[in-house]
């Protein structure tokens, strides 16, 4: 196992490098960043002295062997726009998104595998039907529009939730939270919904097809011939069987939550990375969007690591030597 | 027992009173465009300079039509032709209590040029300052190098800082423990991306707030932030996108503020360089010769615009035809220059004497994330120019790729839409960044690169003439002669509108700032 984990490491400091060197040339190839921030009545003088000054006026080259040693030593550069450690900046708006992220994904989980075991259980049944028709909502509304009309019909028409921002923090377990307020909670629930809607949708189309898959197997049949009751076969052994699948995409789909939550944060005007990272690609901001997708790509790493971990767990019949990375 | 249940309901209803009555005095603004820093030197950032005019003020105040008013000065005058004399108001305090004098104003001319790592310094406008002088504490004398009638107008966007703080890093001031200034609003907190919230200064030396407690939120979405007007979240929003004015003025819980703006919205062409990179023939290959360089091309390229159609339909009448770079009423804005009548026939004619009877082939470009319905105007530019002869391809991009790629040393375009709002209020801003030739102070944001050594002449003329009326002369002199040229092509002025809930009254501001000791309830 430990072979395992640090041959994926290795892997993924070569995904890192390579993946900072394609921003780094992607962006030098757009233009010089400081016309899209400078005053338009600035000075020649005062332009090549914020080039100078931000070090633009070096090679390309040199400009990313200074990054790259400058990072080797855990110092990301500092943002362009705000003058600020890029790695602050977007540790400083992780809690949001992180706290955005979670009462999605807790959303998605805790309404999706019921409905979608229930829609496998009985899927003839109308609620069946219905759950599967919703579900099909869920993946084929674009974000924006639900977002927009969830703030329309709850915060404009009902006036029920506020429409904006994020509520007020508190402490939970020593984490400052907005999760932790009442007021913190009727803020996130909109976006959370929204950014939880697809995820739903798709754990309960997993769930679906798992106890569609699973209640025909043998086991089931031997289960029930030696009398456990419909709950305890369903509950404990389907349930553990179709766990495997929705593992592993709500893994990758934790990971994506985090890291492009962009449309919903801006909507909602949610101060998390999301809207962060898009004011920086719009500002070239590239100290910014190197480090968040620096930080993106280790998330991911550490949660696909986790997700095979995992596997080795809920099924004994896989080993973790045996998945190459 | 009767008397003591009256004693507390009387204390309920005080309680109650009290309550409703300090949350009448809070105020949340929804503000349309992101704040980089709460330091008033850091960027040159309108969206910061609008936060700052919160918490600081400057020594000469810019009213809602940009004419310059009494601040931290009671008066200004030139004292001989390079020499600068402001007297400074007395009894101010900052809000650490400590008292304003000539220190401050002097601290902070050396911190603006200090700041590190600036990404736009206000240094542009303090390096004309060559020696500052203090009889006394309460008068400065500037002394500048050359004449230079802009420095009360330059000084109206510097914001006074604590002596205190002429070292305090940008840090500090986002912080708050450096955000001490003398204006009307305190400083309470800064949370990036999402909100900065100021409290009422009752010291002020001005005219006080009525607001308690403002927040103002930063809402980059536009439908996002009417929305939140609409639920009553935020009490007053900017930048009413014109697709909901319409809805919003004609609902019954808000009202609407308006005024034109002090941003031109216009085309830059390159009238520079012999062989230009987006004019081809009809077959797409490279013309040899710049046809924007002949005045007539760039003329018929005007004519072919039918402004007021483009103002009535894609701008939804929030803008109004624009024939030069103000609007009428602006300092040195000509009454003479009037939009260019739509004229389809004219332009055919005008490409003909230049030897273009067929017309040719050409690429516009312009962003399409910056002003509002920019992406629209072009598509709706492109069939016009075709009609005239002119057979136009329209790119649109986002303003980060556009203005790497169209401005210095790029200039990869041949025409391209740009908007220009004058930040000091007057017409030398506009002619001295886009029309005078590219060189040392001149021509920042000339794209086109046009370049007319009379226009420049009367330029330097008239920044050398301290005398007010005869330099709004020799402004209107330059500007009429590079419009009548077609330096560039002007479209249309912006309207600025803001909308608030019904009750509450504001003071639509030329130069689009949303402040809030300008919202009042409406009487």
């Amino acid at each position: 196992m430990s072979v395992f984990i640090i041959r994926r490491l290795i892997q993924s400091a070569l995904v890192l490098v390579v993946m900072s060197l394609l921003v780094f040339v992607g962006i030098y190839a757009i233009g010089n960043p400081v016309e899209i921030f400078i005053a338009g009545d600035a000075d020649q003088a005062e332009r090549e002295r914020v080039i100078a000054a931000l070090g633009l006026d070096r090679p390309m080259w040199e400009q990313y062997w200074l990054f790259v040693r400058n990072a080797a030593l855990g110092d990301l550069g500092k943002s362009f726009i705000f003058n600020q450690p890029a790695l602050w900046l977007i540790v400083e708006r992780m809690p949001a998104t992180l706290e955005l992220a979670f009462s999605a994904m807790l959303i998605a989980v805790l309404l999706g595998i019921p409905l979608g075991m229930y829609a496998g259980y009985r899927p003839d049944s109308f609620a069946g039907r219905s759950i599967m028709a919703g579900s099909i909502l869920g993946f084929s509304l674009p974000t924006f529009w639900v977002g927009l009309m969830l703030i329309m019909i709850f915060a404009v028409w009902l006036g029920w939730l506020p429409s904006t921002g994020r509520g007020e923090l508190g402490s939970l377990f020593g984490i400052r939270t907005s999760l932790a307020t009442w007021d913190g909670l009727a803020h996130v629930l909109m976006p959370a919904v929204n950014l939880a809607l697809f995820k739903l949708s798709l754990v309960i189309r997993l769930a679906r097809a798992g106890m569609r898959e699973n209640l025909p197997m043998d086991y089931v049949k031997f289960a029930r011939a030696k009398g456990l009751p419909t709950r305890r076969v369903i509950f404990v052994h389907v349930f553990k069987n179709i766990l495997i699948p929705i593992v592993t995409v709500l893994g990758l789909e934790t990971g994506s939550v985090i890291a492009f939550a962009v449309v919903t944060e801006t909507i909602f005007a949610w101060p998390g990375m999301g809207k962060l990272i898009i004011d920086s690609i719009n500002n070239l901001d590239r100290p910014v969007i190197v480090a968040y997708l620096l930080i993106t790509v280790s998330m991911f790493v550490i949660i696909n690591l986790v997700v095979d971990i995992l596997y080795s767990i809920l099924d004994p019949r896989v080993r973790l030597a045996d998945v190459k990375g | 027992m009767g008397r003591s249940l009256s004693r507390f309901a009387l204390g309920a209803f005080a309680a109650a009173a009290f309550a409703a009555g300090a949350a009448a005095q809070d105020l949340t603004i929804g503000l349309g465009a992101n704040v980089t820093s709460i330091d008033p030197h850091f960027h040159n950032l309108s969206p910061n300079s609008n936060i700052a005019a919160h918490i600081f003020d400057r020594l000469v105040h810019q009213d809602e039509q940009q004419r310059l008013q009494p601040g931290l000065a009671t008066e200004w005058k030139a004292v001989d032709d390079t020499t600068w004399e402001f007297k400074l108001r007395r009894g101010v305090k900052f809000h650490d209590g400590s008292d304003f004098t000539a220190a401050d104003v002097l601290a902070t001319l050396k911190r603006v040029p200090w700041v590190p790592n600036s990404p736009s310094s206000f240094r542009i406008y303090t390096q004309a300052i060559k020696s500052s002088e203090t009889p006394d504490p309460y008068t400065i004398l500037f002394k500048t190098e050359k004449p230079y009638p802009l420095l009360p107008v330059d000084l109206s966007t510097i914001n006074i800082v604590s002596d205190k703080h002429e070292q305090s890093p940008t840090g500090d001031f986002n912080g708050g423990s450096a955000a001490i200034g003398t204006g009307p609003f305190k400083f309470v907190e800064y949370v990036p991306g999402d909100r900065i919230v100021v409290a009422r200064n009752d010291n002020y030396w001005g005219a006080k707030p009525h607001w308690q407690k403002v927040t103002l939120k930063l809402i980059t979405n536009n439908a996002a932030r009417v929305a939140a007007l609409l639920a009553g979240d935020v009490q007053i929003i900017e930048a009413v996108p014109s697709v909901d004015y319409a809805k919003l003025k004609s609902s019954t819980n808000v009202a609407i503020w308006q005024v034109t703006s002090n941003r031109v919205i216009y085309l830059h062409v390159d009238s520079f360089r012999d062989q230009t990179p987006m004019a081809t023939d009809k077959q797409g290959a490279l013309l040899p010769k710049n046809p924007l360089k002949d005045p007539r091309v760039r003329k018929a390229l005007s004519k072919a615009i039918n402004r007021p159609a483009i103002v009535d339909r894609v701008m939804e009448e929030l803008a109004i035809p624009a024939g030069g770079l103000l609007p009428e009423g602006f300092f040195g804005a000509s009454p003479k220059l009037k939009p260019e009548r739509f004229d389809p026939e004219g332009a055919r004619k005008l490409l003909t004497e230049a030897g273009y009877p067929n017309g040719f082939g050409l690429t516009i470009h312009g962003p399409n994330d910056r002003y509002p319905n920019d992406e629209k105007i072009l598509q709706a530019i492109g069939p016009m120019f075709s009609r005239a002869g002119i057979d136009t391809k329209v790119v649109t991009l986002p303003w980060a790729t556009f203005a790497a790629q169209g401005s210095n040393p790029n200039y990869a375009f041949s025409v391209m839409l740009v908007g220009w709002g004058s930040g000091t209020g007057e017409i030398s801003s506009p002619l001295r960044s886009l029309i005078a030739t590219v060189g040392p102070g001149r021509g920042a944001s000339n794209r086109g690169r046009y370049s007319n050594p009379k226009v420049d002449q009367l330029l330097e003329q008239a920044l050398a003439t301290v005398d007010d009326g005869k330099r709004e002369k020799l402004l209107q002199e330059a500007t009429e002669l590079a419009i009548n040229d077609t330096a560039l092509i002007p479209l249309h002025y912006q309207i600025n509108v803001w909308a608030t809930r019904k009750g509450l009254q504001y003071v639509p501001r030329a130069d689009e700032y949303t402040l809030a000791q300008f919202v009042t309830p409406a009487k």
